[in-house]
C-alpha cells in the first residue's frame, strides 16, 4: 500500500454526510447481530453457571431433563454409598436427593400465569451450590412447609412477599426469604424440602440426585462402578454443567439460528449500501485515480486503497454497534426456557467473543462491498480517467 | 534522448476506426524545450501521451533514455513512469484531501526514500516554485496559478528525465501563465530539464526552443 492512509481517511471525511449515513446502516446491522449473539451467549452462561465442575447429576437413562427423570430411593441410596462420592465434614454422603416440577404463578403487571420450576433440596443441596447466597429473611426449616424464592422469581411473580403464602401441590407454603444464585438459573426457581414437596405433589421418587465428587477426575470412575452395577441400570450420570449445557442448548441455538437469518438478511442491505457508497467514491474521484495511476501508482495500490477505505467504513461500524450492544448488558429478559418449559431470567452478554465474531462480521460487510468498486477503480483505464476531468 | 520511431495510433469507436497519428518520426535531445502545436484533435494530446507512457502506439517504437516504452509491460511502464516522467496537467489533477506538501511528496512515496529524505525533497521543490510558505495549503486554499505551482513542484520532485506539460496555462489568467512559463523557462534553462508540452497558447510556445505542429496526424 503505497498510497498514503491520510488520501483514504481524509476522502472519507470529505463526504462526511454519506460516510455517516453508511457507518449508521453498518452499526444498526452490527448491533443486532451483536445483540443476538450477546442474547445467545447470555442463555448459555445463565445455564452453564449453574451446573458446577465438581457435581455429578444422576438422571433416569436417557431423560434429557430433569422434569421428565424418576430417581428411585434405593438407587439414590445406593450411589451415596460409592467411594468417588465426597462426604460433609459431619461425614454424611455430599449429595442432594431432589424433586422438580413445575407450577403456575401470576405474573406482576398482567394476570398472565407463568410456569415456575420448584425444587425440593436435600440439607446438603447448600453446600453443593455455595453461589446461592440468601439475600432476606432465612432459609426454610426442613421438615415445614417454607419455601425461598430465587430473586428472579420474587421480582416477576405476584404475592411473592416474604410472610405471604404460596398454593401449590396439596400443601400451602410459606415464603420464608430470598436468595440470590449469581445470574445461574437456580435465581428462575423455588426452594423447598425435598420430603415435604414429595408428599405435597404425592411423589415417592425423587427427580434427581446430585452429588460432588472427592475430585474431578473421578467422574469416568464413578461412571464406570454404576455401568458395572445391575442395580443402577436405569440411572445415567452427567457432570453437572454438562447437564446445564445440553439444557441451554436449544434456546440459545434457537435463538441464534433465528436471529442470525434475519442478520444476515439485514446484512446483504447494509453490505449493498456500502457498495453503492463505495461506487460512488470511485466514480466522483476518476480524475484522481488516473493521476495516481499516472504517477505510477499500481493497479493493486489503487485496488488496497479503496477496498480499505471500504474496510475502515465497516470496522467503523461495527465498533458502533458493538458500542450500542453494550448497552443492552444491563437489560434482563425473562421468558420460557423451551428446555424445561419454564420461566428464566437471562441477560445480554458481551463477551470477547462477540467483539470478535462482531467485528469479523462487519469486516465481510467491508470486503464484500467494497470489492467490486475496488477493482473498477483500479481497472479504470488511465487515458479515460484523466479525460473524464 | 527521446526517439520517436514512425509511431501510428488509432482509436476505434464502435466499429469505425479512428487514426490519431500516422508514421510520426520526431527526435528531442537532452536539454530540448519542445512545444506541440496544432488545432483540437490533430492529436498532439496523444503524442504527448504515448512519451509519457500512459498510453501505446500500435506500431512504431518510443526510446527514452534507451528503454523501449512500447515493450514494457503495465507494471513496469508504471515504475519507469514513476522515476522518468514529471506531469503537469491542464487542470492541475491536486489530490483536493492533501495539502500542497502532501500533494508532492505523493511521487516520492513510490522511491525507497525515508521521510526524512522526503520532506528535504518536497520541501526544495516547493520553494523553487515559490510556495516554501504554502506547503499545509490544501488546493482549494490556493489559487490557479498557485495550484499549478504545487503541480510543477510534484512533477518535477522526483527529478524526472522529461516534463510532460498538456496545456499547462489552459486554465489560467494571463498573469498566472506568464509566471508558469517563466518558472518552466527556468526549469529547462536553469535545471536542463527536458520538456514537451502540448499548448494553444501563442505565448506560452514562445518560451520553447522548438515549436512542431501537428495537422490531422502528421508533423510539419
Amino acid at each position: 500500500m503505497k498510497i498514503p492512509f491520510a488520501y483514504i481517511w481524509r476522502s472519507l471525511w470529505a463526504r462526511r454526510l454519506t460516510t455517516a449515513l453508511t457507518l449508521g446502516g453498518i452499526a444498526l446491522v452490527a448491533f443486532v447481530f451483536a445483540a443476538v449473539l450477546m442474547l445467545s451467549r447470555g442463555v448459555e452462561e445463565t445455564l452453564i453457571e449453574t451446573g458446577s465442575l465438581d457435581n455429578v447429576i444422576a438422571l433416569r437413562k436417557s431423560a434429557n431433563s430433569e422434569l421428565v427423570s424418576q430417581i428411585d430411593r434405593d438407587g439414590a441410596n445406593i450411589l451415596k454409598t460409592f467411594p468417588e462420592i465426597a462426604t460433609t465434614p459431619g461425614g454424611k454422603p455430599f449429595a442432594s436427593t431432589e424433586i422438580y416440577v413445575i407450577i403456575n404463578l401470576s405474573k406482576k403487571g398482567s394476570n398472565d400465569m407463568g410456569n415456575v420450576s420448584v425444587r425440593g433440596i436435600s440439607p446438603e443441596a447448600l453446600q453443593l451450590r455455595p453461589q446461592v447466597k440468601l439475600t432476606a429473611g432465612r432459609w426454610f426449616n426442613f421438615g415445614q412447609q417454607e419455601i425461598v424464592l430465587g430473586k428472579s422469581i420474587a421480582q416477576r411473580f405476584q404475592k411473592c412477599e416474604i410472610g405471604q403464602e404460596l398454593r401449590f401441590g396439596e400443601a400451602t407454603w410459606k415464603i420464608v426469604g430470598y436468595f440470590d444464585a449469581q445470574g445461574s438459573a437456580f435465581d428462575s426457581e423455588i426452594w423447598g424440602d425435598v420430603e415435604q414437596m414429595g408428599a405435597a405433589f404425592g411423589r415417592p421418587v425423587f427427580s434427581s440426585a446430585t452429588f460432588r465428587l472427592t475430585s474431578q477426575q473421578e467422574f469416568e470412575p464413578l461412571k464406570l462402578r454404576l455401568q458395572k452395577d445391575p442395580r443402577l441400570a436405569s440411572i445415567e450420570l452427567k457432570r453437572e454443567r454438562e447437564y446445564y449445557e445440553e439444557q441451554s442448548k436449544l434456546m440459545s441455538g434457537f435463538i441464534k439460528l433465528l436471529g442470525l437469518v434475519v442478520t444476515i438478511i439485514f446484512s446483504i442491505g447494509a453490505t449493498i449500501g456500502a457498495m453503492i457508497t463505495m461506487y460512488a467514491a470511485v466514480a466522483n474521484r476518476t480524475v484522481e485515480i488516473g493521476t495516481l495511476r499516472a504517477l505510477g501508482f499500481k493497479r493493486r495500490s489503487v485496488l488496497a486503497a479503496f477496498l480499505i477505505e471500504s474496510i475502515i467504513l465497516s470496522l467503523v461500524g461495527g465498533a458502533i454497534g458493538i458500542a450500542l450492544a453494550s448497552g443492552m448488558s444491563f437489560v434482563r429478559i425473562s421468558t420460557t426456557n423451551f428446555g424445561t418449559f419454564s420461566e428464566l431470567a437471562f441477560g445480554f452478554t458481551l463477551a470477547p467473543g462477540v467483539v470478535i465474531s462482531t467485528l469479523v462480521f462487519a469486516l465481510v460487510m467491508g470486503v464484500l462491498g467494497g470489492f467490486l468498486p475496488a477493482v473498477r477503480a483500479s481497472r479504470l483505464n488511465i487515458l479515460s480517467a484523466l479525460r473524464s476531468a | 534522448m527521446i526517439e520517436v520511431h514512425n509511431i501510428s495510433k488509432s482509436y476505434r469507436r464502435d466499429s469505425l476506426e479512428i487514426p490519431v497519428l500516422s508514421n510520426i518520426t520526431l527526435d528531442v535531445p537532452e536539454g530540448e524545450f519542445l512545444a506541440l502545436m496544432g488545432p483540437s484533435g490533430s492529436g498532439k494530446t496523444t503524442l504527448l501521451n504515448l512519451i509519457a507512457g500512459i498510453d501505446r502506439p500500435n506500431t512504431g517504437s518510443i526510446t527514452v533514455n534507451g528503454t523501449d516504452i512500447a515493450t514494457l509491460n503495465e507494471s513496469n511502464l508504471a515504475t519507469w513512469r514513476s522515476h522518468n516522467v514529471g506531469f503537469i496537467f491542464q487542470f492541475y489533477n491536486l489530490l483536493p484531501v492533501l495539502t500542497a506538501f502532501e500533494n508532492v511528496e505523493l511521487p516520492l512515496l513510490l522511491t525507497n526514500l525515508s521521510k526524512k529524505e522526503r520532506r528535504e525533497h518536497v520541501e526544495a521543490a516547493l520553494k523553487l516554485v515559490g510556495l516554501g510558505d504554502r506547503m499545509k495549503h490544501y488546493p482549494k486554499q490556493l489559487s490557479g496559478g498557485q495550484e499549478q505551482r504545487v503541480a510543477i513542484a510534484r512533477a518535477i520532485v522526483t527529478d524526472p528525465t522529461v516534463l510532460v506539460a498538456d496545456e499547462p496555462t489552459g486554465d489560467l489568467d494571463r498573469v498566472s501563465a506568464g509566471e508558469i512559463m517563466v518558472l518552466m523557462d527556468r526549469l529547462n534553462k536553469e535545471f536542463k530539464k527536458t520538456i514537451v508540452m502540448v499548448t494553444h497558447d501563442p505565448r506560452a510556445a514562445e518560451k520553447a526552443h522548438k515549436v512542431m505542429h501537428l495537422d490531422k496526424g502528421e508533423l510539419n
